[in-house]
């Protein structure tokens, strides 16, 4: 047998075992993430080309001299051919330059990492939420199928999908804050709060624990409360509506049927038999709607004054802070690509089947 | 080819209805027609789809009657009754900052909100169904690319995307109409797609390619027909998606500019007194809460009728 002939066995058993599997699938999704990220970039990059904005002016000032402006629009490399450009801003992106922001007069990568971890906060307890009650109350429904459980589950699901959610976030800034005072205002803390604690991980939450500081975290958990609230409750309406429908699918097969037949008790089939069957794709749901708080929670950021993501991207494209959106839009997206990608690891890891 | 003529059984009782339940229709437009007759039935039977056609077919009719409904113009300006409370006689749902009736104002938004549902529910999955019909059934590298192009529309949030669209084409209606359409596409491809790949193989679509057919004949005339129900399905559920992100869109100011009556616009012009005047900010928000509502509770019922899975069961 030639080395050759060995090698292509090896390769061949390298083939079939999982771990391997995972792996290819894992380098496939790299590639094919390589490819979105690009054209992410690609349209970004197009979008702010076509804004009706000078970029020039915005550095250099409505009143500087011709000369001037020539120098600034050659600086910035605008007399290249677009795909020049377009290449140099990959290069810039590659080694997480996003530019400065006109608007804060700070790189944009600071600007993100100071503001991104707000945005985060707030989204992780949305999702707790929405796991923590979605997924019972999907698990109810499905049990109950067409009485009333369900039909008042759904109900409570629609409502969430049919909220204007800055409309919604307004409403419960005027009931329990203007009306009952129950929780605090916009921010994400009391102004006189502000910059007293160290900044470890940017979330106030755990900053103000870390230190011991509990006046702060209980002021901090009286401003948070609202928004992930609200943001929670679409959660809930979108992880419970999944949950029911994955947990009907597992009713219907034939192991549930073999499991009551044999005697096993109704809370056991469901929590035992079904539940864990339910977990695999549920997990993409999770992660999906994660990825959708934290990128959709713009209009509730803006109503409730949270200096998050959401709030950065959308001032910034007011106020044509072209590097701003482009960073931020392009940070939006990798978290997006990138959860889905570790969904898809995710689902292959905990479902043989999968591989 | 048309369906072979059947023989209709000549019904014992006859009307509208027995011609309109007949199981042997005689012509394929009876057929169609009883389709439709017992979809509605099916329609009628489930209460909360029913509630969810009303709501939309009074849209309807509150838009195209707008000038009848109204009491007064919806621009109308009045400063000495500025923010009257609702109940305030002649102003039902009271008035705004610029003593404008917030009913009249609610009644002639209708027309915008259905302006902007309307076409972006035409345009985004005609082009969606183009797109993934097109790659599902070529395959190859253009399935790669278009799919490819999909996947980078549907990394994007929605808003911010639509929101960075509106920012580069100059806020307004038509700019909002396209910033959405653009955003809304891609995940029709996806079900178009999916739907062209389990039928791109069939028989029938091998028999009219032997008889000569061009691909897009193909396409628009023998794959369109089967993915429409689903489409139809997802675009009454994405209808509520569309008023919100319209909406939203008004509220930041993007979306119709000032005067027009835009809902989401009213809400943002009432945010600065909410504390105070609620109404101003409550009550466009609620008429954008029945409106999506509506056509979720249809969305939800259609797809329970026209889902073949769920009626096995």
């Amino acid at each position: 047998m030639s080395i050759a002939d060995s090698t292509a066995t090896v390769a061949r058993r390298g083939v079939s075992s999982p771990l391997y599997k995972v792996l290819k699938g894992l380098i496939a999704g790299l590639f094919s993430v390589a490819i979105t990220m690009v054209g992410l970039l690609f349209v970004t990059f197009i979008i702010a080309r076509v804004m009706p904005v000078d970029p020039v002016l915005s550095v250099v000032g409505e009143r500087a001299t011709q000369e001037i402006y020539d120098a600034a629009y050659k600086a910035m490399g605008l007399d290249q051919p677009l795909y020049v450009q377009f290449w140099l801003f990959l290069k810039q992106v590659a080694v997480g330059d996003f530019g400065m922001s006109t608007l804060t007069a700070r790189p944009v990568v600071e600007d993100i990492a100071r503001v991104f971890p707000a945005t985060l906060e707030l989204a992780t307890l949305a999702t707790i939420a929405g796991v923590g009650i979605g997924v019972p109350m999907g698990v109810l429904a499905a049990v109950n199928e067409g009485r009333w459980p369900d039909q008042l589950i759904r109900l409570v699901g629609l409502f969430g999908y049919s909220m204007p959610i800055f409309w919604f976030g307004l409403m419960g800034l005027l009931i329990f804050y203007g009306i009952l005072g129950w929780v605090g205002g916009p921010g994400r803390i009391e102004i006189y709060y502000e910059d007293i604690i160290p900044s470890v991980t940017g979330m106030i939450l755990i900053d103000s624990l870390l230190e011991g500081d509990f006046t702060i975290f209980w002021n901090a958990v009286s401003h948070i409360i609202l928004p992930a609230s609200i943001l929670g409750y679409y959660s809930i309406a979108y992880i419970s509506r999944m949950t029911r429908s994955f947990m009907l699918e597992q009713f219907s097969q034939e192991y549930i049927t073999t499991a009551r037949v044999k005697g096993v008790s109704e809370t056991a089939v469901i929590w035992r038999h079904a539940l864990p069957n339910v977990m695999i794709p549920l997990i993409t749901v999770i992660a999906l709607s994660y990825a959708n708080l934290l990128e959709g929670s713009v209009l509730t950021e803006i109503i409730f004054s949270w200096p998050g993501l959401g709030n950065y991207i959308t001032n910034a494209l007011l106020s044509a802070d072209m590097n701003a959106v482009m960073g931020g839009t392009v940070v939006v997206g990798a978290v997006f690509v990138g959860l889905n990608l570790f969904s898809d690891f995710m689902y292959k890891v905990v479902d043989p089947r999968a591989r | 080819m048309t369906t072979a003529p059947v023989k209709s059984n000549v019904p014992s009782r006859s009307g509208l209805k027995a011609w309109l339940s007949s199981d042997a229709p005689a012509s394929r437009g009876h057929a169609r027609a009883v389709q439709l007759y017992l979809g509605w039935l099916k329609l009628y039977e489930n209460k909360l789809a029913f509630l969810g056609f009303l709501i939309i077919f009074s849209l309807v009719l509150i838009a195209a009657f707008a000038p009848l409904l109204a009491t007064t113009e919806p621009n109308a300006q009045d400063l000495s009754k500025r923010l009257l409370a609702p109940g305030t006689s002649g102003h039902l749902l009271g008035t705004d900052e610029l003593g404008r009736d917030i009913y009249s104002r609610l009644v002639y938004g209708s027309r915008i909100t259905l302006l902007i549902v309307g076409i972006v529910a035409f345009t985004a999955p005609v082009f969606g169904l183009l797109i993934g019909t097109v790659a599902g059934y070529l395959g190859g590298w253009v399935d790669q690319v278009l799919m490819r192009l999909v996947d980078i529309f549907l990394a994007f949030p929605r808003l911010v995307l639509a929101l960075a669209f509106v920012a580069a084409i100059g806020a307004g209606i038509e700019s909002a109409i396209i910033a959405i359409s653009l955003t809304a596409w891609p995940p029709y491809a996806r079900i178009a797609r999916a739907e062209t790949l389990t039928i791109r193989n069939a028989d029938y679509i091998s028999a009219v390619r032997l008889q000569g057919a061009g691909i897009m004949h193909i396409i628009v005339g023998h794959i369109w027909p089967l993915c429409l129900s689903s489409i139809i399905v997802r675009v009454t559920l994405d209808m509520a998606g569309i008023i919100l992100t319209a909406a939203g869109l008004g509220f930041l100011g993007l979306g119709a500019q000032p005067p027009e009556p835009e809902w989401g616009a009213m809400i943002s012009a009432g945010r600065k007194f909410v504390l105070d005047q609620w109404w101003v900010a409550a009550m466009p928000g609620m008429a954008i809460f029945i409106v999506s509502l509506g056509f979720n509770l249809l969305g939800d019922g259609l797809r329970d009728i026209l889902d073949p899975k769920k009626s096995q069961s």
